[in-house]
Formats: C-alpha cells, structure tokens, sequence
C-alpha cells in the first residue's frame, strides 16, 4: 500500500522521539539557525544552568539584525548593537558554535545563508529563533519559527515539544502574466485567506504554478507563510531542489549525495496524499499585488482601489478604518499614484540574486526620482559577491540606488536604516506593521522587488506591466 | 518542576484591538539588548506616544494583571522580547479572542496564561473593567472560567499547555534533558543525520 501521508507528515514522524500524554511531541530538531537578536537571552539559560550544546554540528550562527549596512567597521556607532554582536561571539566562541560572522565572507541574512550554503535541505526539522524561518520550507523541510525560551531548549537538547499542526495544501494552477511575481501569489494568498487563515495549519504549496517557480521563488513564497499565521510553509522537493543543493559546501558530496536524492526525492506527498484542508487558486487571477495598510492582507491587486468600508464586512471595519487614517490613504482611492519617499530592495523575502538581477533590469538607463531615497541591499555577502560580477551594482548606481553591505536593514529598525517621520517606503520585505521601518508613524508598502525599482523610478506606486519593460 | 499556575488573580486592563503584531507590543529598537530586564517600562511603546489614551499609560490600569485582548493576538515576530515586556510590565494572564501561534508558544514558556473567549464575553468583561477599573478578575485554569465581579464566561486553552501550568511542569527544558538517551537513540534513526544509509 502506498504511503499516503503528505511530506509533513512524513518528516514529522522521523523526527518524533516521544508523544507525551497530553499528545504533544518531542520533535528532533535537524538544524538549528541563530541569530544575534533572539540568542544572547538563550545563551544565558544555559550558562545559569550549567549546560552544554547538545548538537554543536546541527547549530550554525551568523549576524544580520543589528549590523550596519553602511560604514560596518568596529565598534559599531550603536553600542547596543556592539554589545550584541559581541555577546554572540562571545558566546559562540564559548559554546563552540559556528559563526558566519562579518569577517567570514559568508554572513547575511540568516533565512538567505541556510539555503545558500546548502544547509538548508529536504526532509529535516528546521528552527531559529526568528519567524521567517518559514522561508528553508521551499526544500521539502518543516521549518519553523521559535521564541527564546525554546532557543535555549534547542541548544541543550537539540528537541523542543510542539503541537502537530493540521495541513492544509494551498493549489495555485496555471502560468503567471509577465510582471506577476513570486511576491505576488504569496500576497494574493493571503489576502484571500487573512493573517491568521493558517493558525493551527502548516502549508503545503503545490500545483504547476509553484512547479515551474525556481528555488528562490518558492523561498518568497514560503518566507511569508508566517505572514498568513501558518507557523510554516512548504514545497515539495524536486529536480529543482536537487539541482540548487548540488555542489554546495554544506550539501551531501559524491555517493551520499546520490543516496541523499533518493530519500529526498522520496518525501514528497504522493499524488493520493491526505489533506486536512485544501484551498485551491489560480494563477491568472494574479496581478501585482501591494499592500497599502498595516497588516500583509491588507493589500489590492494594481488596478484594484482600495475597500469602501461601508461595503466592508462590519466585523472588520475598525481595522480597515484604523489602518486607512494611519496610512493616511482615503477608501475607494487607487493605491497607484501613491507617493514614496523611499524605496527598499531588500530582507530574506526578496534580497536574493534573482531579485536584485529583476530589479536592476528595470532600473537600468532610468533615474531614480529626486525626491525618493532608494537603497538595494543584498541579502548575503556571497549575493553581493555575486551581483557585482555581474556588474548589477554598477547599474542600480547608475540610477541612483545606493548599494550596500549584506543584512536585514530596512526591513526592520534595529540598524541605522530607518524610515523619518511619515514617510512612505515601497519595500520588497515581508512586514508592514506600524513602526515596523523604524519610524512610529513610518508608511509601508510591500510588493515585488521589480515594483519597488519602478517605484523608486517614478516616485510613485506603479503598475509594473505599464512600465514598459515587461519581458513576455 | 517549575511553580503550579492554577489561577491568575488581579485587575483587568483592556485593549480589545485585533491583529496587534509583535511590533507594536515591543518595538524593535528596544531588541537591542542581551537581557530582557527592562523591557516592562517599553511595552507598546510607539502606540502610547500616539495615543494619549493608551490603556498602558492609564494609572487607573496600573498593575493590572490580566490583559483582555482581540483577534490574532501577538501576530508577527518570534520575538519572546514581547510576552517578556508584557510580563515585566505586570501581565500575567490575556485573555483574547485568539493568538498567534508563536507568540502562544512563548507565553506557555514564560508560565504566563493564555486563554480564548468569544468576542462578546471579551466585551463584556472589557466593559466591566472600563466602569469600574477595580473589579478583581480571576482567570481559572481549573474550571477554563474567567469571573469579574459577578460575571463568569467560560473559556478556552490547549489542554497540552493548560496541563503543563497546572501541573507545573512548563518548564520544558528539565522535562527535555529527562529524555537525553532517548533522544541520543532516536538521532541513530534519522538518515542525514548517518550519510543517509538508514
Ligand atoms: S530580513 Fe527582515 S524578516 Fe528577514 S530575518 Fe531580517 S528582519 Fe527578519
């Protein structure tokens, strides 16, 4: 009888140790990501009780939050930010764990490194204490955001309990239109379903539409699953998935990597695999998709205009009201048209090669608007690396994007990269809380990177597909 | 075995909003840090400055222990600097429509009390507190009921995490260790983990 447990499924029970009575599980972690934000509390749990890191080889470091993209030598400008970055190496030094630190040519953004380096692979159990760790699902894993406490559990004990979530598989079918991105089925996605649609539920994303996306595309999708309340999200691995792990430094080599495909390849949920919930989509209903309130459902398709609330659900009024007199955007305008001030190519949803190549294709032979600061922030040194022998960087400076060193920067305000007063940012990360860019009153509005190039040329939200270099 | 947490008892502050992310329960600037003492005085922070009103600045609300919450509570961020900020501020129970899951997560690690109410038993205690501030709430995890005055609604908690505070036993990382040889056992099993050969 064929196995019809899905890929979650699958994974989940290899890595079950026990079931305790009140049926949580002990689940065995296979990859352990840190980061210097949510590790020095962590660190100290075990210090205060004596403890040792478990699986020191399953536990890999690097820094990303708090590091300048700017002017990166020590000490840093902020001293709390010093005091950080030194606690982790402190700390990793101490307990004997790796750390892709600053020197270390292979730092970036925690989410972008793991995948990178071929750390990040089918069929394990991936936790850090972050919560887009949703994003290292794109290869088949269950990946999962954790909180401090359970950091600590991790390094002593390589294990954590956790509930089995349900699993809902998310179909999206069919091709998507030139200027319609990766960004945007994950926006769409959740603007049908709402941010807490997938509490209690992992995603599983199949159909050809995810099919035909590469490897970095599927990790857009999947980095903002948590965006939609699913602790994580997940594809099932491929040919693809094999050929991006081939050769990578931390990826199996030689007759293990045969065997590695065979296994890999063998968790994918069959065509007769079970479902708790399905919610199929399709793909020409996709248009490029912008947020223009406070949380990431709270978006419209281009050509769309924003909700009258009167026609609104009355349930859901008084966010959608607070949401518009915060953006200070009025019902039923059209989000095109919206100025920015600023434009953020960047973060662990889209600051990977294949972005910044998207995004330098539009801006290349146009300026960026007088008024607006655009700066491009590639998501690892190797990314940076990488675009610069490409000469992708020489392009965006051209145009009057400011290029800089690997990290988080705007897309959360724990660096010097920060939004002033009200300003409005088109942003190509995952969050557009209040105060997310640093700024309490600070405007976000996410969409793809390609977008937020054409923003940034423009000055203004606009329609990726009308801006004339839309390859077919 | 950590203290049993059977019932909170205390004052009720409301803030019946949905969605609030994590974001705003912490800002991110106030991350920087490599200890969570402090973090009490910062809890929503950026909403107090805009709002005057913001029921964390009301001295009315001063020491409450039980925050009534909305939908989606704690939404965004797996930063524990947010049920931390909460819990040093004084909170030791929420009650709210629902949670995120993360952020649920860690309140069960903290030993604070998470539990979910309708929407109108939310209202209902909401106002109760709002016309008299000094209404003694109790949150009891034994009968799943939160009493104000003479108002009871009953309420709901996974019974994985409502056991765990009952009976003490929410400190998981001494329950984890216990099992070291099993887990050493079980790290045999997985085929990454032994060049794939298992
Ligand atoms: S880029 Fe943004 S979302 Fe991603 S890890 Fe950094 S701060 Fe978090």
């Amino acid at each position: 009888m064929s196995d019809r447990r899905n890929l979650f499924n699958k994974v989940w029970d290899l890595h079950t140790v026990r079931t305790l009575p009140n049926q949580q599980t002990q689940l065995f972690i296979g990859l352990h990501l840190i980061h210097e934000v949510t590790s020095p509390q962590a660190y100290e749990i075990l210090r205060d009780r004596g403890l040792k890191v478990a699986y020191r080889e399953r536990t890999i470091a690097t820094v990303d939050h708090i590091v300048p993209t700017a002017d990166q030598s020590r000490p840093f400008k902020d001293l709390l930010a010093e005091q950080m970055m030194s606690a982790i190496e402190k700390n990793c030094d101490e307990f004997g764990v790796t750390l892709l630190d600053l020197k270390d040519g292979r730092q970036g953004i925690v989410h972008v490194v793991g995948p990178e380096q071929g750390l990040t692979q089918p069929g394990m159990t991936i936790v850090c204490g972050d919560s887009h760790t949703s994003t290292h699902g794109a290869f088949g894993s269950i990946a999962i955001g954790i909180g401090t406490s359970n950091v600590a559990q991790v390094l002593a004990t390589q294990t954590m309990f956790l509930d089995r979530p349900k699993v809902r598989r998310i179909v999206v079918n069919g091709d998507l239109a030139p200027g319609v991105y990766a960004k945007d089925v994950i926006l769409h996605i959740i603007q049908k379903l709402g941010v807490q649609g997938g509490v209690g539920y992992a995603y599983e994303y199949a159909g050809s539409t995810f099919d035909a996306m590469s490897m970095e595309e599927r990790m857009t999708v999947c980095n903002m699953s948590i965006e939609g309340g699913a602790r994580c999200g997940y594809i099932n691995p491929d040919e693809k998935t094999v050929e991006y792990l081939c050769g990578r430094p931390y990826s199996p080599q030689g007759d293990e990597f045969e065997a590695a495909t065979e296994w890999w390849l063998s968790l994918a949920s069959g065509d007769d695999a079970e479902f708790d919930d399905e919610v199929v989509f399709n793909a020409s209903d996709i248009e490029p998709t912008v947020t223009w309130g406070i949380t990431p459902a709270q978006s419209v398709g281009i050509s769309q205009p924003l909700p009258i609330l009167s026609e609104c659900p009355v349930g859901e009024r008084v966010l959608l009201g607070e949401a518009l007199e915060f953006m200070g955007l009025a019902e039923g305008q059209p989000v095109m048209g919206t100025r920015i001030d600023v434009a953020f190519i960047g973060s662990c949803t889209n600051g990977r090669i294949s972005d910044l190549r998207e995004a330098a294709r539009i801006a290349a032979g146009h300026k960026v608007a007088p008024n607006v600061k655009a700066i491009v922030v590639p998501g690892s040194q190797l990314v940076r690396e990488q675009a610069m022998a490409e000469g992708l960087h020489k392009i965006f400076e051209a145009a009057g994007f400011e290029w800089r060193g690997a990290g988080c920067s705007m897309c959360l305000a724990m660096n010097p990269d920060k939004l002033q007063g009200r300003e409005v940012c088109a942003s190509s990360s995952n969050r557009n809380f209040k105060g997310r860019q640093g700024s309490p009153t600070g405007r976000t509005l996410l969409m793809s990177p390609a977008m937020v190039a054409a923003a940034a040329i423009e000055g203004k939200v606009v329609d990726i597909r009308e801006f004339g270099c839309v390859t077919a | 075995m950590s203290t049993k947490i059977k019932s909170v008892s205390g004052t009720g502050i409301p803030l019946l909003l949905d969605d609030i992310d994590t974001d705003r329960i912490i800002p991110a600037r106030y991350l920087r840090c490599v200890t969570f003492e402090g973090l009490g005085e910062f809890a929503f922070e950026d909403d107090r400055q805009q709002d005057p009103n913001h029921p964390f600045d009301k001295a009315e609300y001063k020491g409450s222990s039980v925050l009534i919450a909305g939908r989606n509570f704690g939404c965004g961020s797996s930063r524990e600097h947010a049920p931390q900020s909460l819990m040093r501020w004084g909170i030791k129970a929420i009650v709210a429509e629902s949670f995120a899951e993360i952020f649920f997560g860690n309140c069960s690690s903290l030993g604070i009390v998470a539990v979910r109410a309708t929407r109108e038993d939310l209202q209902t205690l909401g106002a109760a507190i709002e016309s008299n501030p000094t209404t003694q709430l109790k949150v009891d995890l034994e009968s799943l009921t939160v009493t104000a005055g003479d108002i009871s609604v009953s309420v709901e908690m996974a019974d994985s995490a409502r056991d765990a505070l009952v009976t003490g036993e929410w400190d998981y990382l001494g329950q984890l260790l216990s099992a070291a040889d099993q887990v050493t056992a079980h790290a045999a099993t997985i085929p990454y983990l032994n060049g794939f050969t298992k």
